[in-house]
């Protein structure tokens, strides 16, 4: 294989393992916050392309307004599936939390079908033009767009982490409730807010890729058991991990491509996914954890 | 009159889903009162502190605070209350720094906590130990520090009722009269402390006046004086019991002690 093939692959790897970090973000946040894990986290993936697909179509907004209004939506889906599914149910084991989110996912994904139909379709790419040539690989526009809109989301995430004072009562919920309330915090309205962010990092996935790869009602559960397999090999702890593993796991499946066969493709999260958690459960980087004094 | 009583609790039962523990508590702290409470080991002492603070529902009797029923509050609320809890194990973020978990602290504050500089020096000058531990994180710290982080972050609250869960618990003598040496201090800056203690003997000679609980209810009230000299609380708490429990051989004696 030429260099410039193995580039291509790299590049097809990084873009997949861009949307794969957002999503496994989404799983890590609301994880820590929680301690359960969200599977209609592939939803609010689903949710963005198909919400940005029918506002272009049917509301006939113009893309620039259809992308951010998608984003807007699914938050607001983010925030009240925490309130109306979740809140009334917290005194219940995670167990049982995380079924919630199952049926909440299945929902969703009937209502989506509802709502916009069977059928697959796509957003128009962000900016239009040709492929950008990079040492003999080719580059679409829109990846730049996943890649700056992942860069853009991190850098938005770490401000709001390290910077601001709802940033600092996230980190002290996620380490205790208990904690938490008795310094004044309505870790309730944090954990609602969780979900908000996880939705927004699940969408702007969605919106991002959408114009590289067709979307539908039902690719929700398939890009999250790949952001569940992401957020694993990160080991469910900081959000640097969680990255890392999204990355790991784009570029692992993009090279098993290159070298082995294209034909297993989808099989390798679930072999990653098995690997880690027979082999390594602390995941690759070893968990943050949830210690406590 | 104004209620001199800052904190009255009257009739107080409540207990963990259906398994009772407090059966009728009466017990008030005046303002500006430093108040010890004394019990055995599973006594209440805990859940009663927990109670008032609303991270355990009182079923009967009420919480009045300055004034106001707050039997049904919730925690994040009663610290906006002015109610601070220095909890039992104390309840750090661990994994966040020392500064972080002062100015969490100041949370509830809201924007006005923007001005907590000031309070972080008060906290300081209070326990100077914690200054060069500020980006250290809560668990890196001895257990002495991390008690007076424990109280510095209840105070970042300004609260003007302190409610301290045995703040002595494993630590060593010289760092237990370090921290009850700033009780005077808290009095002075017009603080009320209710206080919870096993050691009785350093927990009296702070305090104004005591209780003493027994299996939820409290069975004895004083001035710390008049417990200090009472026959059953120095042979149950102030270890009489063991000097008297130990013949002259120091082999212990049969019997009970009561
Ligand atoms: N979270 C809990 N759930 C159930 N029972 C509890 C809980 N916490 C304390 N208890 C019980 O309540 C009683 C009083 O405990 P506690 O208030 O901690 O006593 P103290 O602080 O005086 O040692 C004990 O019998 C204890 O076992
Ligand atoms: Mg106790």
């Amino acid at each position: 294989m030429g260099a410039a093939q193995l580039l291509q692959f790299t590049i097809a790897g990084l873009k997949n393992g861009a949307i794969y970090a957002l999503i496994a973000l989404g799983f890590t946040i609301v994880y820590a916050s929680t301690g359960i894990l969200n599977f209609a986290q592939g939803e609010f993936y689903m949710l963005g392309g198909m919400v940005a697909v029918w506002a272009l179509r049917t509301l006939g907004l113009p893309l620039l307004a259809a992308v951010p209004a998608a984003v807007l939506v699914t938050v607001g889906v983010g925030a009240l599936v925490e309130r109306l599914a979740l809140r009334p149910r917290r005194a219940e084991a995670p167990l049982v939390l995380i079924i919630i989110t199952i049926g909440v996912s299945m929902l969703l994904q009937s209502l989506a079908r509802h709502l916009f139909g069977p059928n697959e379709v796509a957003l128009p790419p962000f900016t239009a033009g040709p492929s950008i040539t990079f040492f003999g690989a080719a580059i679409e526009r829109q990846t730049l767009w996943v890649w700056g809109l992942t860069a853009v989301a991190l850098l938005v995430l770490w401000v709001l982490y390290t910077r601001t004072k709802l940033g600092l009562a996230m980190r002290a919920t996620a380490v205790s409730h208990d904690s938490s309330r008795l310094v004044g915090i309505d870790t309730a309205r944090v954990v609602m807010v969780t979900f908000a962010l996880a939705a927004a990092l699940g969408a702007l996935a969605g919106v991002a890729v959408a114009p590289l790869t067709q979307t539908a009602y039902d690719v929700g559960a398939r890009i999250g058991l790949k952001g569940f397999a992401a957020a694993i090999l990160g080991g469910l702890g900081g959000p640097v991990a969680a990255v890392a593993g999204g990355l790991v796991l784009g570029l692992t499946e993009s090279l098993s491509a290159a070298f082995i066969s294209s034909t297993y493709k989808d099989a390798i999260a679930l072999v990653v996914l098995l690997a880690v958690i027979f082999l390594k459960p602390s995941g690759l980087f070893g968990r943050a954890g949830r210690e406590k004094v | 009159m104004p209620d001199p009583a800052l904190l009255r609790v009257e009739g107080l039962h409540a207990g963990y889903g259906r398994v009772p523990v407090l059966h009728g508590v009466d017990l008030h702290v005046d303002r500006g009162e430093i108040v010890t409470l004394v019990g055995a080991n599973g006594a209440g002492k805990s859940t009663l502190l927990r109670t008032i603070v609303g991270f355990v529902r009182a079923s009967q009797g009420r919480i009045v605070f300055d004034g106001d029923d707050i039997s049904r509050i919730v925690p994040e609320r009663a610290v906006r209350r002015g109610i601070a809890l220095v909890p039992e194990g104390r309840m750090l973020f661990g994994p966040l720094t020392v500064e972080e978990n002062l100015r969490l602290g100041a949370f509830a504050r809201g924007r006005e906590s923007a001005g907590h500089g000031s309070d972080l020096e008060g906290v300081f000058a209070l326990f100077p130990v914690l200054r060069d531990r500020t980006g250290q994180t809560a668990s890196t710290l001895s257990g002495g520090e991390q008690q007076m982080l424990a109280i510095g972050r209840a105070l970042m609250s300004r609260p003007s009722l302190l409610l301290l869960d045995e703040p002595s618990l494993g630590l060593a003598p010289k760092v237990i009269a370090e921290i009850f040496g700033t009780l005077g201090v808290l009095r002075e800056q017009g603080l009320t402390v209710l206080l919870v203690e096993q050691d009785v003997k350093v927990a009296l000679r702070h305090s104004d006046r005591g209780y003493v609980m027994r299996t939820g209810t409290i069975a004895m009230t004083g001035t710390s004086a008049d417990l200090m000299a009472d026959d059953d609380v120095r042979l149950i708490y102030l270890g009489a019991w063991h000097e008297a429990a130990l013949g002259g051989d120091g082999t212990p004696m049969t019997g009970d002690a009561r």
